[in-house]
């Protein structure tokens, strides 16, 4: 199997700063123009958030905020998102990486001064949500990390690394799914699908059990909620490897969310594309198999319950049936079972039996 | 059985035996008092001729007393009208008997507080005081050594000089000794001085202390108000007693006569309506009236509802463009504001309130609003809290005025009237009266309300700064920001958007 899609990293980049420059010159041709320069947004509030059934995500309506130098409560912000543009156009130009704590404070250095974090962060969100690219795209990334082990040949594009090559089963803890890994290009696997694990430890598990061998799969820790980054690269292996996606979480309101927001994306990043992957597959651990398989339990919190109900109105769980069925299932039993529960029947019982059955159940 | 013994004791034995009620509680209150009485007798010996007062006070060190007190000589010069020499002796060493005693506003109530000094100075030292006057008008100046003979309430006088007046010297220096602690009494003493210099602006004001400090308070202008005119009692101001003593002197045989030669405001008319109100008949002789009679007139006295009012000729404001120049020179504030009520009276006494609002500046940041309270231009300086001005400014919705409390104010009060009503003998406070509180407010309101619109001219032209700082600020980055991402060489010029800006700020601030 080869790759797909050639030099799609380059092609990004290369628009990327030219939708940066494109900002510039706008701002630069009204200011010229001896007029007070206006940049329209599409507006993040939640009355402008939608979901898409045909694309199945989050998306932004129609509505634009307008954001101009005229107004004085702008002008602070506006100036930010300028300085922001400047600083994603350098660090994409020099091919620098940086992060959200850095960029705080590297504005120090051109004496642009945001108040917190959370303003920064906020004109970051402002640069993606009028860019259309993601901060990653700029080579802003979070600190949050998660790791991928598998049959998988990349090629590096970062400085000091261009053209080398590595497979990623090269090291037994997996390799991290940071800003290098990310910026590579595909060049060969023989994988033929993707694994979603929650959890790390069973991450760890599957390696050492040679899943991915058995079972000719790419295993990816989410260490959680997935970071942005490894829901845009997981969409990638899918995209451009045609790779089926399978997740495993623990059995509960918030394993079976996590796999939610890998499939259908979040609200917070409906002004992005092809950050979920809604042909993605949440196999397990499901509330009916918790009951099918006998699993030890806990019983569901106050909370857990609270959630069950949220979830069953949220419009990502109406398009297929399985979700409503599982939540349903959930408050029936009003039980819930972590991944590691499968060890009540050995260690070896998850990825000998479980694992195959469900794979094949959810195909 | 036992026998009560009844003795009659002079005004002056009262007053030793209870000097606490005049204010001579404590060592460092009686040095503070002692200056103040004297002080004032001085700048009122002055006024009365539109002189501008030159007082000058000398406390100085004479030995140790106790562990806590020491024996000051005091000294008190003032330039006012002086003394005939055959009053001295009187005017000084007899309690009770004075130039006060009149319906005219004047700073004390019975000239009793300058005796009282002196009748405190013989008690703690038993030394004689000297007082040296002239009136300026012969060519002579008399000075006495004084005592009182406390249990006769006389004047003893120890030695009597005259002195050639070779250069037209006129006024009076009064020295005597006191037990007292300065050191406590030091900061109520310089507050007294600043706030006299406050009301008091066109009065130079000079004090040497023990330790041989100067201070100085010099005049800004020699404008003076204008000074009070005697007046006859108001009728509803009468009692009992002072209406029989009218009746006594008087040398009128009808009633229409009597009540308009003796009241303020009563003329004929107003004499026979008020007469046939109380159903006495015009031509009645005064003297012939039965004590039941004069009882039934003054209670119809303070019945009948058509008198007029007091009118405020018998007062002496300072008036807006003195407290004006005072509070300007001792306060220095960014910004004041005075303003004079019209006159109003209560129980047939005129009074009328000024008040100035001083903002910033030199105005002292307290964390409060610094009140400076007058009354007939006397500083009161103690039981703030008790006074009728500190309610009023207590109760007042500051927030309407866009006024906050930490906000560097002070707030000036002057209360002027023939009878200012303090609560005690002491003079430091003034009785909470509907009639009075209702004036300090509205007072108050109007003073505010200017200071209002100031501050709120001043927000509005900080906010004003504050925006255009603001675009002045992040114009050009934004300009230097877009050059660079557009790849541009040259940044564009924003002058005009600048100057934009700031034209319409300065439209504003119009």
């Amino acid at each position: 199997m080869g790759k797909t899609s050639k030099s799609s990293i380059a092609e990004k980049k290369h628009d990327v700063v030219n939708r940066l420059k494109l900002l510039g010159t706008d701002i630069y041709e009204q200011l010229d123009k001896g007029v007070f320069p206006t940049i329209n947004i599409p507006s993040r509030s939640t009355e402008n958030i939608n979901y898409d059934p045909n694309i199945r995500q989050y998306i932004l309506g129609e509505r634009v905020v307008s954001r101009s130098a005229r107004n004085i409560r702008h002008v602070k912000p506006f100036t930010q998102l300028a300085w922001a543009a400047l600083f994603s156009n350098e660090l994409t130009t020099q091919r620098k990486t940086s992060t959200l704590r850095d960029v705080y404070y590297s504005a120090q250095a051109y004496e642009m001064s945001f108040t917190d974090q959370q303003e920064s962060n906020n004109i970051i969100t402002d640069l993606e949500t009028l860019t259309g690219f993601r901060r990653e795209d700029f080579n802003i990334f979070p600190e949050e990390r998660s790791a991928i082990f598998g049959d998988l040949n990349i090629e590096y594009t970062v400085p000091g690394y261009e053209g080398k090559t590595l497979n990623l089963t090269s090291h037994p803890d997996g390799v991290l799914i940071g800003p290098a890994l990310t910026s590579s290009e595909f060049v060969s696997t023989n994988a033929d699908k993707v694994i979603a694990i929650e959890k790390g430890a069973l991450f760890t598990r599957f390696i050492e059990e040679n899943v991915h061998n058995k079972h000719k799969s790419l295993l990816i820790s989410c260490g959680g909620q997935a970071p942005r980054q490894t829901r845009a690269f997981i969409r990638r292996l899918h995209d451009e490897l045609n790779l089926p996606v399978y997740i495993f979480t623990d059995g509960d309101p918030w394993g079976m969310h996590i796999a939610q927001v890998i499939i259908s994306g979040s609200a917070n990043a409906a002004h992005l594309r092809e950050l979920n992957t809604p042909d993605a597959i949440w196999s397990g651990v499901w509330a009916t198999d918790i009951v099918d398989y006998k699993l030890p339990t806990d019983p569901l919190d106050e909370v857990d319950i609270k959630r069950l109900y949220e979830l069953q109105r949220d419009p990502r769980y109406q398009n297929d049936p399985l979700w409503q069925r599982e939540i349903k299932m959930f408050l029936k039993i009003k039980r819930k079972a972590e991944q590691e529960a499968f060890s009540r029947y050995g260690l070896t019982y998850i990825v000998d039996e479980y694992l195959p059955k469900k794979l094949k159940e959810t195909k | 059985m036992a026998q009560a013994t009844f003795e009659e004791i002079s005004a002056s034995d009262f007053f030793y035996r209870n000097r606490d009620i005049a204010g001579f509680s404590n060592p460092s209150r009686a040095i503070f008092v002692a200056i103040r009485e004297i002080v004032e007798n001085a700048l009122d010996a002055a006024e009365s001729q539109m002189i501008p007062p030159d007082v000058y006070v000398r406390l100085s060190f004479e030995s140790e007393a106790t562990k806590d007190t020491q024996i000051y000589k005091l000294r008190i010069e003032d330039n006012g009208s002086g003394i005939q020499p055959r009053f001295i002796p009187s005017a000084f060493g007899q309690v009770l008997y004075g130039s006060k005693y009149k319906l005219k506003q004047t700073r004390g109530t019975f000239g009793l507080g300058g005796k009282m000094a002196l009748l405190y100075g013989q008690i703690t030292t038993h030394q004689p005081a000297s007082v040296t006057s002239s009136t300026g008008n012969q060519n002579k100046i008399y000075s006495f050594k004084l005592m009182i003979d406390i249990q006769r309430n006389r004047p003893i006088i120890l030695d009597r000089k005259v002195l050639i007046n070779k250069d037209n010297w006129r006024g009076t220096i009064i020295e005597f000794t006191l037990e007292g602690d300065y050191l406590r009494a030091m900061p109520k003493i310089l507050d007294y001085f600043k706030q006299t210099a406050m009301v008091n602006p066109y009065a130079n004001l000079t004090f040497v202390d023990p330790k041989g400090r100067l201070y100085k308070w010099m005049r800004v202008t020699t404008a003076m108000p204008e000074p009070p005119k005697e007046t006859l009692p108001h009728p509803y101001g009468v009692d009992v007693e002072m209406l029989q003593r009218l009746i006594y002197v008087t040398t009128d045989t009808s009633m229409t006569d009597f009540l308009r030669h003796n009241f303020h405001r009563v003329g004929g008319i107003t004499a026979q309506k008020f007469l046939e109100f109380s159903g006495l008949t015009p031509s009645k002789n005064p003297k012939k009236l039965a004590h039941e009679e004069i009882v039934k007139l003054t209670q119809n006295l303070k019945k009948f509802k058509d008198f007029l009012p007091p009118d405020a000729s018998c007062l002496s404001p300072l008036g807006e463009e003195l407290l004006r120049a005072g509070i300007q020179k001792e306060l220095n504030p960014e910004y004041l504001v005075v303003h004079q009520r019209k006159p109003s009276t209560y129980a047939g006494h005129p009074f009328i309130v000024e008040m100035g609002i001083a903002y910033g500046g030199g105005v002292p940041k307290t964390g409060g609003f610094v009140i400076y309270r007058f009354a007939n231009r006397i500083p009161l300086l103690y039981d703030e809290a008790s006074d009728v001005s500190y309610r009023v400014i207590g109760s007042m919705n500051w927030r309407r005025y866009k006024v906050s409390p930490e906000m560097p104010i002070a707030i000036v009060v002057h209360i002027c009237s023939t009878k200012v009503p303090y609560k005690t003998v002491g003079k430091e406070f003034i009785a909470d009266r509907a009639e009075i509180r209702r004036e300090v407010a509205n007072e108050l309101r109007e003073v505010s309300r200017q200071l209002g619109h100031f501050l709120a001219r001043r927000e509005h032209v900080d906010k004003e700064k504050k925006r255009l700082s603001i675009f002045a600020k992040y114009l050009p980055r934004i300009a230097e920001f877009a050059t660079k991402l557009a790849g541009k060489e040259r940044v564009p010029d924003i002058n005009k958007l600048l100057k934009s800006v700031q034209k319409y700020g300065e439209d504003e601030q119009k």
